[in-house]
């Protein structure tokens, strides 16, 4: 199985090419330029995979939530390179790909993904981990108030993502790794999972997933 | 040649097909008006969102229109700025990333400059050099187009766009969004009689400002009231006070460059009244006078192709990183080796 994944929703701007059980993986954490950054980490990768485009199976993405442009710059290039190599798309949840790599990163089976959505709101979502697998979103994605994120857990779990540095108070967790960003590496894992499904979209049909919809107010006037 | 291009700078989505033989094949777009009216104004992040949802499409679209496939395409252009900076990357990386997989060249395009080469799309394309007039909702400027890719700006406006004040006094007028298209409308009932002033027509120099009409507008229609006539009065006023300012500026940059070809681009450029007078000073001077075709007076992508064939032709290409500006002068930009040259060669 052969799949190219990318992110850029967040601080991180990280590429993976899964293939054949390896992977290879480009990871820098700019904090701006990653339109700059991306094509050119997918394009070491491919010719340190010594694949061409048309040899994979499916472009995986991380579809959000994280900042609007960065996602965006992610899904245009995932429909860009898939539109072009006649591939099918899977787009990833980038809480997922953050609560992947820390159920990895410390062992646990129970993660609570947090990232800051500023204007005091978190998007924020639960997810189970079987050991050693991959997770499972068991408390829905949402963004809210940092008040409104607690879970009533008895075993051991991490608070993972930005959304733990920026509002410490929030649920008491016995392990807060908030430095953790997503990165493609869990999203080409997570989308094997997805292919194997069935879950792969034509480019076309892949919309980033904002979670915060209301952008803008109705004015009456402005002049 | 074969050239698709993608232009997302503001709040159209817009796909073109362009052969450096045959013309023109097909283009596409999808205008966002709807989405914004709303709001009362492009809200960015909407426009971003709604171009990623329509360019797509678009390009599958288009393609199919220009009876061509991923084989014929030689090179994409995309518009690389000014604009809004997340409408622009949305198209940039879906272009540069298109271009990437298809292994064909990749160029970021000035927009205005695509307004400059709008008029190259007709079979009556001006020569070199002319003196162009870029009026729109975003841009009020004289530039002197000495070759492509070599544009001195002459003269701009220091504060709205002549579209903006259309569009603003429009909304004074309680006209729909975006107003500019109505106002001239409603200026065909309207009689002259309403005094406005012409600003800036007193001073030296090629520049403008139309603030202040907007506010003189505004105080012509507070003393008397939400009368139908006097509202076509008032509307029959500002626009001619606006086209006035337009015209007496353009000859001026005539006579002070000597040029004798005039090109009238952008969204205002659309507006008849303008069309006309411009014709008749035109006329009176020797000039000739070029318009794109109306609906290449607003944003399209089919001149963003004429400007990335001109590019890609001259060996311009991107290399992999994905760029967008916000800002772009263009007299900053530069010219290539076969300036002069039109890109398209009918035959």
């Amino acid at each position: 199985m052969r799949i190219l994944a990318l992110d850029t929703a967040m601080e991180a701007c990280s590429a993976a090419l899964l293939i054949d059980g390896r992977i290879l993986t480009r990871y820098s954490e700019p904090g701006r330029g990653h339109a700059e950054l991306i094509l050119p980490m997918v394009h070491e990768l491919l010719a340190a995979g010594g694949a061409g485009l048309q040899s994979l199976d499916c472009i995986a993405v991380g579809r959000g939530p994280g900042a609007f442009t960065g996602i965006r710059i992610a899904m245009a290039v995932a429909q860009g390179l898939a539109y072009g190599a006649q591939l099918p798309v899977i787009a990833i949840s980038d809480l997922a790909a953050l609560a992947q790599r820390a159920a990895d990163k410390h062992g646990v089976p129970a993660v609570l993904a947090c990232t800051d959505a500023r204007m005091n709101e978190v998007y924020w979502g639960g997810f189970n981990c079987p050991s050693g697998g991959l997770v499972e979103c068991f408390i829905e994605e949402c963004v809210s108030p940092p008040a409104a994120v607690g879970v009533d857990w008895s075993g051991p779990w991490v608070a993972a993502g930005s959304g733990w540095a920026a509002y410490p108070h929030m649920a008491i967790a016995p392990v807060v790794d908030a430095a953790l960003l997503p990165r493609a590496e869990e999203i080409a894992r997570l989308a094997v999972r997805d292919l194997a499904a069935g879950r792969a979209l034509p480019p076309e049909q892949i919309q980033p997933v904002y979670l915060r919809d209301k952008v803008a107010h109705v004015t009456k006037s402005r002049t | 040649m074969r050239v698709l291009a993608l232009e997302s700078s503001c709040d159209e989505s817009a796909v073109a097909v362009l052969d450096e033989k045959a013309g023109l094949l097909a283009h596409r777009l999808f205008s966002q008006i709807a989405l914004h009216e709303a709001y009362g104004g492009v809200v960015p992040e909407l426009a971003s969102r709604d171009h990623l949802r329509r360019l797509l499409p678009l390009v599958e679209e288009t393609l199919k229109a220009a009876d061509s496939t991923s084989a014929d395409i030689g090179g994409i252009a995309y518009t690389a700025g000014p604009g809004l900076i997340g409408a622009l990357l949305t198209g940039a990386a879906l272009g540069r990333s298109l271009a990437y997989a298809w292994e064909v060249p990749a160029v970021g395009v000035h927009h205005l400059e695509g307004h400059l080469l709008a008029p190259m799309l007709e079979q009556s394309a001006p020569e070199l050099p002319f003196l162009a007039l870029l009026v729109s909702g975003g841009h009020t400027m004289l530039i002197d187009v000495q070759a492509l890719g070599r544009y001195q700006v002459l003269g701009e406006s220091l504060d709205d766009a002549a579209g903006e004040a259309f569009d603003k006094t429009a909304k004074l007028l309680g006209l729909p969004y975006p107003g500019g298209a109505h106002l001239a409308a409603l200026a065909e009932n309207g009689r002259p009689g309403i005094k406005l002033p012409r600003p800036m027509l007193d001073r030296p120099g090629l520049d403008f400002s139309f603030s202040g009409l907007k506010t003189a507008a505004q105080l012509a229609l507070g003393a008397s009231g939400p009368d139908a006539q006097h509202r076509a009065d008032l509307a029959f006023a500002f626009q001619e006070a606006i086209v006035d300012t337009l015209v007496v500026k353009t000859s001026r940059a005539l006579e002070q460059t000597g040029l004798e070809r005039l090109v009238v681009a952008g969204g205002v450029g659309a507006n008849r009244n303008l069309r006309e007078r411009m014709r008749q000073m035109a006329q009176a001077r020797g000039a000739e006078v070029f318009y794109p075709r109306i609906e290449f007076c607003t944003d399209n992508a089919a001149m963003i192709a004429v400007a990335g064939m001109w590019r890609l032709q001259a060996g311009q290409q991107e290399d992999l990183a994905i760029r967008a500006r916000a800002r772009w002068p263009l007299d900053g930009l530069e010219g290539a080796a076969n300036q002069g040259k039109i890109p398209i060669k009918y035959e």
